[in-house]
């Protein structure tokens, strides 16, 4: 093709470099149109530590807190509920929280009961499948899903169960365990979501 | 100087020097012609080529009612929901255009369904409508992303979950999802500027595309020809002397008036629908989308709208023990290709595709895998002009191995539809696995059971209706 004597091929590859830049300045000016879609600096900065009162949360309950507009539980766990806790060690996909350490389970909640305390549970409850958030099913009961449960949380979206600490049930869509945020006890009644005694 | 050349027109109307006046100004008359007066359609159009253009009747319903939406609701998360409900309840007649413009989103998946329901039946994706084919199935991708876009709008409960899941589905993909999520969120969580961009690219970004496309698409059946339910050629056979094919008929007025009686019926059903009964029993508008977002409680039970449940069941479908039957899929089908195909490349290329697939199957989560199934759920539709390798187009001619593929292909479709509608059961995911096994193998077999099939002859000439 190139052969062809009709052609003038100085022209041409003045024609190509020119449409080379053309090309390139339209794609360059597209990359202020793409990171306008970026979070603002607004939402950026809404990620600030919340305070949790847990001094009226009885034995057996859950609080909500929301933190960076997620929900964060707080459950107080009954004897009862760790010992439902130890039985589902067998049936939890990942019982030592040992997948993707570094984002879901700080240093301080790498034990059998992902906790700093293990009365308290603190977690993200956005399931780690696709976001939705988890029903609480904390009595150890045969259930729809399973008929040996031995109390945790349902997601209603797809399906997944996590006990109570969090951990996720083997063959379900969800891949992780629930999320345990950085957290920190004030006191022995008020607990800092979102920032640990690190920093880290 | 070319006005003087161009013949005038001579209508039996009254607007004659108008007409003239406008057609030496711009292609009026020869646009007319080729698309309408003189565009040949196939005379054996059946029940099934109603859609196509109610199709189009509702794309203009949902742009107009959508317009009139606009002006009284508010893409604010503090404010949605309240305007939504101010232009049901205080708006003159503010209930009557959203009901229509929520009726109308179901009404177009159904016409569009029904659409290409017809293209199975009758071969319409085949040669030489391939590209046709694929034009149409870019507006239904469009599609699905206007509905998508447009039910977070109304900010309920269904419409924030909805988002949430729908974008979290980006986030499964290795290394740049999360990234991704956050990007088309513009936020960490789905929140006022995620319904801020929803509703820019619900009102003015994809209807550009979708109307821009709806143009490509007849554009591309005016070159190529209707096919019909036949699937022969109408061109093959032509009046030697006019060039006009014997078994077509102008499209107008013959099928204009077909189409505007299909249209009287169409709206008679759809302004039942809207007057009666316009949530259709918590198909069309779910009961959930009631209740104001609330980022901290997910709904007892959350499910997509209809339209999409079909492919939201092969998402739910894809759990870790499916993974088995997926790695037993990949391994027969390349087992299948190297066996049939000659070529030396072609069986190295799948043999390492194979493995590749068979390998990430067991390192990437299932999470991953069930948004890729979801994906070629849809994707595949692209492929049918290729997979399909029957001598005959139409379903009239086609042996009992694809009727039968069709017809479970069907049922697995309303299947998967209804399941994804569920809550989960073990007995329901069960269903929903062996109706996702369903939905592929109708396709990824295609290419063998179409050729292997005995098919009977094509007529040279269209038949009856």
């Amino acid at each position: 093709m190139s052969d062809r004597p009709d052609i003038n091929r100085k022209r041409r590859t003045i024609v190509i470099a020119s449409a080379c830049t053309g090309g390139a300045a339209a794609v360059a000016t597209a990359v202020p149109f793409v990171a306008s879609m970026l979070p603002s600096e607004r939402a950026e900065a809404l990620g600030a530590p919340v305070e949790a009162d847990i001094s009226q949360l009885a034995p057996g309950e859950k609080m909500t807190v929301e933190w960076r507009g997620q929900p964060v539980w707080i459950v107080h766990r009954t004897k009862e509920m760790l010992e439902g806790i130890r039985k589902a060690d067998t049936k939890v996909a990942d019982p030592n929280s040992e997948r993707k350490k570094a984002e879901l389970t700080p240093a301080y909640a790498r034990n059998e009961f992902r906790s700093i305390k293990p009365e308290y549970l603190v977690v993200v409850g956005i399931c780690t499948h696709l976001g939705c958030s988890p029903q609480d099913r904390f009595r150890a009961e045969p259930e729809a899903f399973a008929s040996d449960w031995s109390g945790g949380f349902y997601c209603p979206c797809h399906g997944s169960l996590f006990d109570l600490a969090g951990r996720v049930y083997k063959n379900k869509p969800a891949p992780d365990n629930l999320r345990v945020p950085p957290y920190t006890y004030l006191s022995d009644s008020r607990i800092l979501i979102g920032e640990d005694k690190k920093g880290a | 100087m070319a006005a003087a050349e161009k013949q005038a027109v001579t209508g039996a109307g009254p607007f004659n020097g108008l007409l003239t006046w406008i057609d030496q100004r711009f292609p009026l008359m020869e646009t007319w012609r080729a698309h309408l007066s003189e565009y040949y359609a196939p005379k054996n159009f059946n029940f099934w080529y109603y859609f196509g253009s109610l199709a189009m009747l509702v794309l203009v319903i949902q742009i107009v009612t959508g317009i009139f939406l606009t002006m009284n609701y508010k893409p604010d998360a503090t404010q949605a929901f309240a305007s939504v409900e101010y232009i049901m309840r205080e708006v003159p007649w503010g209930w009557l255009i959203r009901y229509m413009h929520s009726t109308g989103a179901s009404a177009f998946f159904i016409c569009v369904y029904l659409h290409m329901f017809r293209g199975l039946l009758y071969g319409s994706y085949r040669r030489p409508r391939e590209l046709l084919w694929i034009f149409g199935m870019l507006i239904f991708l469009c599609l699905m992303g206007e509905a998508f876009f447009g039910y977070l709008l109304p900010w309920g409960q269904m419409s924030y979950w909805g988002a949430q899941v729908i974008v979290n589905l980006f986030d499964a993909i290795p290394i740049i999802g999360p990234s991704l999520a956050i990007w088309i969120r513009g936020d960490f969580v789905v929140s006022d500027a995620t319904l801020n961009r929803f509703f820019a690219f619900h009102v003015i970004a994809v209807p550009l595309v979708l109307l821009l496309l709806v143009a490509v698409h007849l554009l591309a059946l005016h070159e190529v020809g209707s096919n019909n339910p036949d699937g022969v050629e109408i061109k093959k056979a032509k009046d030697p002397k006019t060039g006009r094919p014997l078994d077509g008929i102008p499209f107008h007025p013959y099928y204009t008036v077909k189409d505007a009686c299909g249209a009287v019926v169409f709206l008679s059903v759809f302004s039942i629908i809207v007057f009666f009964a316009p949530e259709v029993g918590g198909y069309f508008l779910e009961h959930n989308n009631f209740i104001p977002a609330d980022p901290l409680k997910t709904p007892p039970h959350i499910a997509p709208v209809w339209y999409f449940t079909p492919y939201y069941s092969i998402l739910r479908a894809t759990t870790e023990n499916f993974i088995w039957v997926l790695a037993f899929g990949v391994i027969a089908m390349a087992i299948l290709v190297i066996w049939s195909v000659k070529n030396l490349r072609v069986r190295i290329g799948v043999g390492v595709l194979g493995l590749l697939l068979l390998g990430g199957l067991y390192y990437f989560e299932a999470k991953v895998w069930g948004v890729v199934l979801m994906g070629v759920s849809v994707m595949i539709f692209f492929f049918l002009p290729w997979l399909d390798q029957s001598p005959v187009k139409s379903i009239r001619y086609k042996g009992p191995i694809t009727k039968i593929a069709l017809a479970l292909f069907v049922i697995a479709f309303f299947v998967l539809g209804y399941l994804g509608t569920q809550a989960v059961t073990e007995g329901r995911t069960l269903a929903a696995q062996i109706g996702t096994a369903v939905y592929f193998l109708f396709f990824f077999l295609m290419p063998w059971y179409s050729k292997m099939d005995k098919c009977r002859p094509e007529p040279e000439r269209v038949t009856g209706i």
